[in-house]
């Protein structure tokens, strides 16, 4: 017998991510799944961001990580709420592992969640875990061939943010032609090239993102 | 490895429509995999035949079939097939194009007794 069955194979997790949704939105919180390959900067960015903006409005972060608390540790010395998960060899986040983190979480007393997302440049994209929008970090060392060779991160984020580019000079790669390659992939990313060692071009991205949680807020 | 999880969901919806179906033998499961979807079909196909085997579910076969990327332009309302991941209409330019085609994971149907 044949059954048609035409059902996303995803649903499940996409479902608990819209009921994350909607526990967010109870509280007008913004909530950001930041992206990129290992290494490629989202922990000192979210450093760098912390320190900008705490005085601005309150910051939360959880941490996706395979293994270690490390990254943790790292933002819990800014003294604001984080969370840890360790997937234990999963190479994502999904909607579950977010969900079990809320009782650790008082949302109503923030303005920002930041997911950070297991370094990895492939499948962190197939799964929701609720958030307002992507953002990716594509770090100038790791060459201006990404966007091709790996298009469903490119294609689901709306900000990109190139990291590094104070390594660029040593580098034979450009970062126009970066750019190029991820707005073929994406035409309607919102592009930041930015440094976390030098702070180069950090600035217009604090204020995109402080801009991002203030329209959340009156939403 | 992120076709284990997938695998996994997938293994819960067929599970849940046979049981809907009160089929008792899987023979086969027609996938249709987005060209877009970060899924390596031979991947896929390992994960589903290592969480299967010793189940009821052991020796069932997964048909995959990968569909291509389509878009329509909003602009001058053209359809193509998107080429090299460049999500402009070839005809206009306009970066203004919906995705039709092939960025889905899904379930097409399933042969079972
Ligand atoms: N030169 C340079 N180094 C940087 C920059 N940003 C980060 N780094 C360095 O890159 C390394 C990795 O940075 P992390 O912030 O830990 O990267 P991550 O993406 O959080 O890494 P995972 O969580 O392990 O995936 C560290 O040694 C940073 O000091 C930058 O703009 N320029
Ligand atoms: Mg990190
Ligand atoms: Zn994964
Ligand atoms: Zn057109």
């Amino acid at each position: 017998m044949k059954i048609s069955v035409v059902k996303n194979i995803l649903e499940a997790n996409d479902r608990i991510a819209q009921e994350n949704r909607a526990i967010f939105d109870e509280s007008n919180l913004l909530v950001i799944n930041l992206m990129s390959s290992p290494g490629a900067g989202k922990t000192s960015l979210l450093e760098k961001t912390i320190d900008a903006l705490k005085n601005d409005f309150q910051i939360g972060v959880i941490e996706g990580d395979i293994q270690s608390s490390q990254d943790a540790e790292r933002i819990a010395r800014k003294e604001i709420p984080v969370v840890q998960i360790n997937t234990g060899g999963a190479c994502h986040l999904d909607g579950n592992m977010i969900r079990d983190t809320f009782k650790e979480f008082v949302f109503d007393d923030l303005d920002l969640l930041v997911v950070e997302n297991v370094g990895n440049l492939v499948c962190p994209a197939e799964f929701k875990v609720g958030e307002d929008f992507k953002a990716m970090i594509l770090s100038v060392p790791e060459g201006e061939d990404k966007p091709a060779k790996y298009p469903l991160m490119f294609h689901e984020s709306k900000v990109l943010l190139i990291n590094k580019i104070d390594l660029a000079p040593y580098l034979d790669c450009s970062v126009e032609d970066m750019k190029k390659e991820a707005l073929k992939v994406n035409p309607h990313l919102t592009i930041f090239e930015v440094s976390c060692k030098t702070g180069e071009g950090l600035d217009s991205w604090y204020a995109w993102l402080k801009d991002a949680v203030n329209n959340r807020k009156s939403a | 490895m992120h076709e284990m999880s997938i695998a996994q969901s997938l293994i819960d919806i067929i599970k849940e429509e046979m049981t809907r179906h009160d089929a008792t033998v899987l023979r086969s499961v027609r996938l249709n995999i987005g060209q877009l979807s970060a899924i390596v079909p031979q991947s896929l196909s390992f994960c589903f035949e290592v969480i299967t085997s010793g189940t009821e579910l052991e020796g069932a076969k997964l048909i995959m079939e990968v569909i291509p990327l389509e878009g329509m332009c909003r602009e001058c309302k053209q359809a193509f097939g998107i080429e090299d991941y460049a999500f402009e209409c070839p005809y206009c330019g306009s970066p203004d194009i919906e995705t039709t085609a092939g960025q889905d994971l899904s379930i097409v149907d399933m042969e079972v007794d």
